[in-house]
């Protein structure tokens, strides 16, 4: 059932009798697949014991989709095939794309800028907006330590968390303001990252990824366990709201909205949150961009392209690592305090491994490494996400099927290749065909 | 020493339970060189059919035990075996040769399709069952009245895994799949040149590995008496743990990590506190992978340049 080769396929015309055998073997699969899972459903009766009942009439409508999905699929695939884009497309509209590649950036930068502007009445969007780049922080975070480091880090979230309960317990327990407490949680999480960093720097790979996600797993079962400390499974509340420096944000007389003269309104908190959420964005992407110019950032993409050869150049890449390690969190970090003061609440639930897995897939559908990518795939991941709020039930169903229907589609990524940051003459763009991943 | 005994006993016997869900990891690692996230719902998925078919098979007004027991084995493997393949066909192989993180991704998709799937097919609250073999032996009893006990639960658990390993070793060291399996662990090109058909290959490891999970999953069920939607993601960590601390690709040494982690699990909750044992279990996959980056059976790793 491989994918028939153009001319194969010519050859061989439209094969009625092939996709129908096909899909039929489809839905016997499916047959057998759904029917005790869909076709019987237990639940524990009144008196405990489990009972069940069958529901035939959805056994038979899913093995019906899959009947008829299998024969869209074959159509589709024989219509579509493979085609050579690149020919496809004229000159014309290739520069066009090029231009158009060129201003997505800048034009994306300043609608977010005019958004609490053009939505000022809509809170939902600005929340959503806020809660988008929120993982736009996180993913270009992530992107330091799996996109430029080439580490794969599955326990991202720890930081995150480790962010989030140090903002939580300092400003709770010792009442000190947002402004001195986001520093603390970068710092502090920066030193779980190097925590982490030294005991896996001679891991790689898969085993990275494995133990990175035993660590996010423990720090979770710590803040649960550790009743006494982060409250447990009740998790942190009445977390102070931030301060513009120092000013409340509050209808009070020594509120912002008083000293200025105007009418309070809840939304100039939301706005204040957009635009802070927004700054914290925009410095994980200038210091990302900063650093790989330097030598250690060049140190990082070199140590996830050959890490034999960088230490061969005399790179120390124990450093590296945990530089990268450190960064990363870092950035988590920042994203952890403002996730706490804009809930106002934390628990243990906010850093599942599900978020750790969201903000990978939001880097590696980005493209590794590109920053424009990454952001689009938070706009695309969080924005869908979004949509399915009303189905509760069916949203993880649905971005799970999503994830593997994204990487057989594009495993590249989105953006599939970005300029390299130093070059000798001319500036090739780098196919990200070409980039290694995961080695270091 | 009664007390230690017991747990003695009730480690190894979760123990067998990991084992059974490493040799899956084990298998995949080794010939396709991806950690298969979706195992541990693989797992889950066996436990839950094995669930509905023996409630089916008993309102049915079947009552001898042995006999429902093999048919819900049986039923179990089979499904879970097709849920294996399917998935290996959906979600692994289009990206066979993608760059590596591909698959890894997913894989953890596909593990939260499994997750909800079943939590939207069989709802989210824990599924449990009345104890189906009931009865033991007192092995010692001591003064104090502390009693030693081996029932029957878990001499069947531990019997099912050592046929079970006994009839998958013969698989692996005997048969025409077994060799086919070892040559594509060795070099898939030169395989497939010699005449070895990869992706056939490839499926029925995930068959196979399916399988002895979805036995896993039953024996679970015999045991602790329930299924819920969830069980699958710690389960797989910790088999995963298994698997790289016998050394990943090592079949014995999938089963001894699986001993291994019950043992350390059920003693560290018996002795220590039953709130930190993830914990300890996720403790030992860093510390095994700081010392001991190849496990306990494993082979050296070659750096290429």
């Amino acid at each position: 059932m491989a994918a028939l080769s153009p001319s194969a396929k010519a050859a061989r015309g439209l094969d009625a009798a092939f996709i129908f055998k096909k899909a039929l073997i489809s839905a016997v699969v499916a047959l057998v697949l759904f029917s005790l899972m869909i076709g019987v459903r237990t639940e524990a009766g009144p008196s405990g014991q489990l009972i069940y009942w069958t529901r035939f009439g959805d056994l038979a409508a899913m093995v019906a989709v899959v009947f008829g999905g299998s024969i869209v699929v074959e159509l589709l695939r024989y219509w579509w095939g493979p085609v050579d884009t690149i020919r496809i497309v004229p000159p014309s509209t290739q520069n066009a794309l090029a231009i158009a590649r060129r201003a997505i950036a800048p034009v994306l930068l300043i609608f977010t800028f005019l958004v609490p502007v053009i939505f000022y009445d809509q809170r939902y969007i600005l929340d959503l907006g806020i809660l988008v780049l929120t993982y736009v922080m996180l993913g270009w975070g992530l992107n330091v330590v799996v996109g430029l480091a080439g580490l794969l880090d599955l326990g991202y979230v720890a930081f995150y968390a480790v962010g989030a309960y140090s903002y939580a317990l300092l400003a709770t327990n010792f009442g000190l303001s947002f402004w001195i407490c986001l520093p603390l949680a970068g710092i502090l999480a920066a030193f779980f990252g190097v925590l982490l960093g030294f005991p896996v720097l001679r891991l790689r790979g898969d085993y990275l990824a494995i133990v990175t996600l035993a660590f996010g797993e423990i720090v979770r079962l710590v803040i649960i366990n550790w009743q006494s400390l982060t409250g447990g499974p009740n998790g942190i509340g009445s977390i102070p709201r931030p301060t513009m420096f120092g000013i409340p944000l509050t209808p009070g007389d020594d509120g912002l909205a008083a000293k200025l003269g105007i009418a309070f309104s809840p939304t100039h908190r939301i706005v204040f949150l957009f635009y802070l959420i927004l700054a914290l964005a925009l410095l994980t992407n200038w210091v990302t961009i900063r650093l790989r110019a330097l030598p250690i950032g060049r140190a990082w993409e070199a140590l996830r392209e050959d890490e034999v050869a960088c230490r061969a150049l005399g790179i120390n890449t124990t450093t590296t690592k945990l530089t990268a390690f450190a960064t990363g969190a870092m950035f988590a970090g920042f994203a952890g305090s403002f996730f706490a003061t804009r809930q106002g609440f934390i628990s243990p639930e906010s850093f599942t491994f599900q978020e750790s897995a969201l903000v990978l897939a939001i880097v590696v559908l980005g493209g590794m490494g590109s920053q424009l990518g990454v952001a689009l795939a938070a706009l695309t991941m969080i924005g869908g996400f979004e949509l399915f709020r009303g189905f509760e039930q069916y949203r993880m169903l649905v971005f799970g099927i999503a994830m593997v229907l994204l990487m057989i589609w594009r495993p590249r990524g989105l953006i599939g290749h970005r300029a390299p940051t130093v070059f000798l003459k001319h500036s090739h763009a780098i196919s990200s065909d070409l980039v290694k991943e995961g080695k270091g | 020493m009664d007390y230690f005994a017991q747990q003695l006993i009730n480690g190894i016997v979760l123990g067998s339970i990991y084992g059974l869900i490493a040799i899956g990891y084990t298998m995949v690692y080794g010939i396709v060189g991806m950690i298969n996230f979706a195992h541990g719902d693989i797992f889950m998925i066996g436990g839950f059919i094995a669930l509905i078919s023996f409630l089916i098979l008993v309102s049915i007004g079947l009552t001898v035990v042995p006999v429902i027991l093999l048919i819900v084995l049986l039923v179990s493997m089979a499904i879970t075996a097709l849920y294996g393949w399917t998935i290996e066909r959906i979600a692994y192989r289009p990206l066979r040769h993608s760059f590596r993180l591909a698959p890894m991704l997913s894989a953890i998709g596909m593990s939260f399709v499994l997750t909800n799937y079943s939590q939207v097919a069989q709802g989210a609250r824990v599924k449990p069952v009345p104890p189906i073999i009931t009865g033991g032996y007192t092995l010692h009893e001591s003064g104090d009245g502390f009693v030693v006990r081996l029932s029957n639960v878990q001499i069947i658990v531990v019997i099912t895994t050592v046929v079970l390993l006994g009839i998958f070793t013969w698989l692996v060291a005997k048969t025409r799949l077994g060799r086919d399996m070892r040559a594509c662990e060795q070099d898939q090109t030169m395989a497939s040149l010699l005449g070895v058909d990869v992706d056939r290959t490839i499926s029925m490891t995930f068959v196979i590995g399916a399988a002895l999970a979805a036995v896993a999953g039953m024996m679970y069920l015999l045991y602790y008496g329930l299924v819920d939607f969830f069980m699958g993601f710690v389960a797989g960590i910790k088999a995963f743990t298994a698997a790289v601390l016998g050394g990943i690709g090592s079949l014995p040494g999938a089963m001894l990590g699986g001993l291994l982690i019950g043992l350390i699990e059920t003693l560290w909750a018996a002795y220590f506190s039953t709130e930190y044992k993830d914990v300890a279990a996720f403790s030992i996959l860093i510390v095994v992978l700081i010392f001991l980056p190849t496990g306990l059976l494993g082979r050296p790793e070659v750096e290429k340049v």
